[in-house]
């Protein structure tokens, strides 16, 4: 019974990211800021919904299962946002907040 | 050696937790398997210390734990600017990388992009390009917000891939 109250919780929690990524999608200036709207989807909403799925789940094959499913995403998303970050840049968009043309532009670095 | 001990005991664990099945047959299947994927990957020389970085395993557990606690900081942060408590301010940054090996830069350029709020947009040879979207997020990765919890590497391996 608590259990069931626990996993809904969480899974209420990452549906309420899910809408939040979504709305940042929509609300967010340029390519860059909606790339940091998606990691919000990434990362804590489908963390929290794989963790109240196993709670409902206990403790058996289909958590290890959820687990294997959380340890793809912990390494895939973070690739297919470099990917998408880094062809984006390649081609030359740039970014808003930032003046001059994205491949020739003066940059802080910071030693 | 120990490289092929922990590849082939995580594939084992791997069949068992993925099969079900716990009879005889089918776990002897697995060892048929264990064993044919250890060959091909032995032909194909993939088994170093960077495929499998059984040096650094206790470090990795970590720096991971810590690295989750921050994701979750970073996302509240995030939701905050998304429904407008706070500016979005984006920022371009360079970032050198706390270590030169290849192992180190991919596990940091990929924990930047994980923290939602950061995202890594370009590899140079000795820094990273990162977009933020906060100017207080820009200034806490200047100061090492990452780099401080990075886990270090023995000497050895250094020297071995630089």
């Amino acid at each position: 019974m608590i259990v069931d109250w626990i996993s809904g919780a969480f899974l209420a929690l990452g549906a309420f990211l899910s809408i939040i990524g979504g709305i940042g999608l929509h609300r967010m200036p340029d390519f860059y800021c909606r790339l940091h709207a998606v990691g919000v989807t990434d990362t804590l909403c489908s963390f929290l919904i794989l963790c109240g799925l196993s709670f409902q789940a206990g403790l058996s094959l289909v958590s290890a299962k959820l687990f294997f499913i959380f340890l793809f995403l912990f390494f895939t998303s973070p690739t297919s946002s470099f990917s998408l970050g880094h062809n984006a840049w390649k081609w030359g968009l740039n970014p808003k907040g930032v003046k001059e043309h994205a491949p020739t532009v003066k940059i802080k670095v910071t030693e | 050696m120990m490289h092929y001990f922990s590849l082939a005991s995580l594939l084992m664990i791997l069949w068992l937790l993925l099969s079900g099945h716990y009879n005889p047959l089918m776990i002897g299947f697995g060892v048929v398997s264990v064993l044919i994927t250890l060959l091909l990957s032995h032909r194909m020389r993939v088994i170093d210390e960077e495929s499998h970085p059984v040096h650094l395993t206790g470090d990795l557990f970590k720096y991971w734990a810590v690295l989750v606690y921050k994701i979750f900081q970073a996302n509240i942060d995030v939701v905050l600017r998304i429904i407008g408590v706070r500016p979005i301010e984006p920022q371009l940054i360079r970032i050198p990388f706390p270590q030169q090996d290849d192992l180190s830069k991919v596990i940091y350029a990929n924990s930047i992009t994980l923290t939602p709020g950061s995202a890594s947009i370009e590899i140079y040879p000795d820094s990273v390009l990162v977009h933020t979207i906060s100017k207080e997020g820009a200034q806490a990765l200047i100061e090492g917000e990452l780099a401080d919890i990075f886990p270090i590497q023995q000497d050895e391996h250094n020297g071995k891939q630089s």
